[in-house]
Parts: C-alpha cells; sequence; structure tokens
C-alpha cells in the first residue's frame, strides 16, 4: 500500500515532503490574510465599543442612579423590578406612580396614560423619562414591560399557585 | 478516517458530483422539512400550552426562535465558506455564499419582523435601541451588503473575493448578537434554550419548539441546495458536463 502510493505519485521526494505538510505554503500565506481580516474588524468593533460604551446599555439601573446622577436635562431610561405594593392608580385619570428598584436601591417613577399588558408589580419594567435629582425620581413619557426568559403552562404555574 | 474526509472535501468542490448527490437529496429534505414546519407550527399554535405570564401571544415564538437562530447559522457557515475560499480558492464556496445570503437575510427580516409584532404586545413597543435588536439589524444589513456586492464586479472571481472579505468581517457581530443579552441591559430576555443547563421554558412548550427550530433547518437546506443548484447551472451552462447533462434529460 505504502509502496505504491510512493510509485504511484509521480512526484519526487521534495515534492512529497512538501505534500506531507498540513497546508502548502502560498495557502498558509492566505490563511494569516483571512486571520488579518478578522481580526482587525474585531479590532474595529472592540474600539467603536469603547467609544459608545456608555450608551450600550438600554437602562440605568435605580444604583446607577444614585451612584452617578445623570447631568443635564435629557431624557434617560430606568429599569428594574416594580417594588411589590408600590403602585398607586389616580381614581379619574391615568396617572399613576409606582417604585422601581434593582432590591438595592429604589427611585419613584410617574407617569400619565395606558401601560403594556405586561405591567405587573414584580416583573421587569424600563421607563423612559426625565430625573429629577432632588426628589431621586422619574417624569416618565413612556413604560415598558420586560419579560423574563421563563414560559411556563397557565395550569402548571395555577396549580403551583394553590 | 483523515484520508475519507479529505476525499469528501475535494468531492464537495466539484460541481458535477454536486449537481448529481443534490437532485437525489432535494425531494426527501423538502418533503421532511416541509412537513416538520406544518406539523410543528400546528402544535405550536393549538395543542401546546398558554403561557402563564403573556397568554397566546407567546406562541409566535415558534416562528421567531427558528428564524433568528438559523439566520445566525447560516452566517457562521458562510464565513467557513468565505475562509475556504479565501485559502484553497475553491469555487463552490463562492456558490455557497451567493446562494445562502439571500435565505439567511430573509431569515432574519421574519426574525425582526417577527420580534416586532411580539413586542408590541407584551414589552409595549415595536422597536427599541437595545443592543440585541440593533446587533440583529446589524447583521441584516451585512447580508443586503453581501448580496448586494455580488453585481457589483465584472468577473464573478473577484465578485466571489471582495464577498467573502465582507462576510469574514461581519462574523465579530455573531457573539455580540447571542451574548449581547447577557453582556449588557437589554429589553429583550436572555435565551430559553440551554444546551448544557436546564432550560427555562416548559417541556410541553420546548417539543414543538425544538421541532420548529429543525424543520427550519431542514428547510434552509432544501433552499439553499436549490439556490446552490440554480447559481452552479448559471455559471456552468456553457461547460461540457453541463450540456451533456441537460441533454440527456
Amino acid at each position: 500500500m505504502l509502496a505504491s502510493n510512493l510509485f504511484a505519485t509521480g512526484k519526487n521526494q521534495k515534492e512529497r515532503i512538501q505534500d506531507k505538510k498540513i497546508m502548502k505554503q502560498h495557502r498558509l500565506k492566505r490563511l494569516y490574510g483571512v486571520l488579518f481580516i478578522v481580526f482587525c474588524s474585531v479590532l474595529a468593533f472592540v474600539l467603536v465599543y469603547f467609544a459608545i460604551r456608555d450608551n450600550v446599555n438600554l437602562f440605568y439601573s435605580p444604583s446607577d442612579l444614585f451612584e452617578n446622577p445623570p447631568q443635564g436635562r435629557n431624557a434617560i431610561r430606568a429599569g428594574g423590578l416594580v417594588e411589590i405594593g408600590s403602585l398607586r392608580r389616580s381614581t379619574n385619570s391615568l396617572e399613576i406612580e409606582f417604585i422601581i428598584t434593582d432590591l438595592k436601591k429604589s427611585i419613584a417613577v410617574n407617569y400619565t396614560g395606558i401601560l403594556p399588558d405586561l405591567f405587573k408589580e414584580n416583573a421587569g419594567v424600563v421607563a423612559t423619562g426625565y430625573f429629577d435629582k432632588s426628589k431621586m425620581s422619574l417624569d416618565a413619557y413612556q413604560i415598558l414591560a420586560k419579560h423574563d426568559e421563563n414560559y411556563v403552562p397557565k395550569e402548571v404555574k395555577k396549580a403551583l399557585e394553590k | 478516517m483523515f484520508q475519507k474526509l479529505k476525499n469528501f472535501y475535494h468531492k464537495l468542490g466539484s460541481y458535477p458530483w454536486f449537481y448529481k448527490i443534490s437532485g437525489k437529496v432535494i425531494p426527501f429534505v423538502g418533503f421532511f422539512s416541509i412537513s416538520l414546519i406544518v406539523i410543528s407550527s400546528i402544535w405550536g399554535l393549538f395543542f401546546s400550552p398558554t403561557d402563564a405570564v403573556q397568554g397566546d401571544v407567546y406562541r409566535i415564538i415558534y416562528f421567531h426562535v427558528p428564524a433568528v437562530s438559523v439566520s445566525q447559522v447560516i452566517y457562521y457557515s458562510m464565513s467557513v465558506a468565505a475562509a475556504v475560499f479565501l485559502i484553497w480558492r475553491m469555487k463552490m464556496a463562492g456558490v455557497y455564499i451567493k446562494s445562502l445570503a439571500p435565505i439567511g437575510a430573509a431569515f432574519t427580516f421574519i426574525g425582526l419582523l417577527s420580534g416586532a409584532i411580539w413586542g408590541q404586545p407584551t414589552w409595549g413597543t415595536w422597536w427599541v435601541w437595545d443592543a440585541r435588536l440593533t446587533s440583529t439589524l446589524v447583521l441584516f444589513l451585512f447580508y443586503l451588503a453581501i448580496i448586494g456586492m455580488q453585481s457589483t464586479f465584472a468577473s464573478r472571481k473577484s465578485a466571489d473575493t471582495a464577498v467573502s472579505i465582507i462576510t469574514l468581517v461581519g462574523v465579530v457581530n455573531l457573539p455580540i448578537v447571542k451574548k449581547s443579552v447577557d453582556w449588557w441591559n437589554t429589553l429583550h430576555q436572555p435565551a430559553s434554550i440551554s444546551i448544557s443547563g436546564e432550560s427555562s421554558i416548559s417541556s410541553e412548550m420546548l417539543i414543538p419548539l425544538l421541532l420548529s427550530i429543525l424543520g427550519v433547518y431542514l428547510f434552509v437546506f432544501f433552499t439553499g441546495l436549490l439556490f446552490m443548484r440554480a447559481e452552479i447551472s448559471s455559471r456552468e451552462q456553457n461547460k461540457e458536463w453541463f450540456k451533456k447533462l441537460s441533454s440527456n434529460n
């Protein structure tokens, strides 16, 4: 088998040694080219990331807001859980108040409008609006509900709660 | 074993061999993929249980997750093909990228659209510029760039080379799409299906979801083969083997 291989190729000794190498020289060079392209684009993405890293997060947690209250009058987003028992609805308007907590710190939010279906106490929420540093509260104009990654059948959840 | 793999790799590069084998495989793959998609859609839409938090709207998961998942897998496979094209100059890799890019773009679009339709009733918005959604949009734009670049070159070889380079540039975006929900605060929730640990979706909902994912993967395999055959026949229409093949039929 080995002998027939040796004779069948009709190549000289040097070429056979070349063939034994995993990759031929010119292909190895092109492999470096490919790796260089990938390296450059990773580098570009990393640089972009460092330029925008303060803005990559969609929202600030209440702890972030206590540590680093936002400067200026721009709208910000705050996110966390709606504290249990904190939701207050007005009886004659769409005005509501609640507290966003990350279980360490919390901020008050007030909002006038319709809430998304998934909004409820102890569930995730992202509120956009203007932050008042003196009261540590947010005057929100948009409320988004977060849903978590858990999917449980209705019947199972009911049975668990009994 | 290595020799066998090497032989298979060389065969993959051969148009006549691919054309012959793919012609035999296509009917089976097509049949299985479409039946799986039909079965899993009916199962997911009518028979899987209602979610405790989201209600029935969660059922869009049976379209959203397979679409976005396959769009990422297609891009990974295209970047492998791009490296193969650049290093070994295998023409088939160029055919692969050209044929799979529109399929990937279509599924990314389905993923973005179904995500928006899902987001409106649950989150309260169609779109938000969070890291997951934005990086998926970037993936879609890379697909569009790859498709757009195909026709901007006079020669097939330079088009394939340029497209391969663009494909490789875009591959860094994929880990960002995948990990964005873990690295940063996003509106999008983290993954529910876990390969290594326990999935956070109940098994009655998970089984039809896995079936729909399998169905869509097979569907991409099916359409991929069809598109590649079309591309090969347009590139090789004047070659001897192709003329012989078409005169035989």
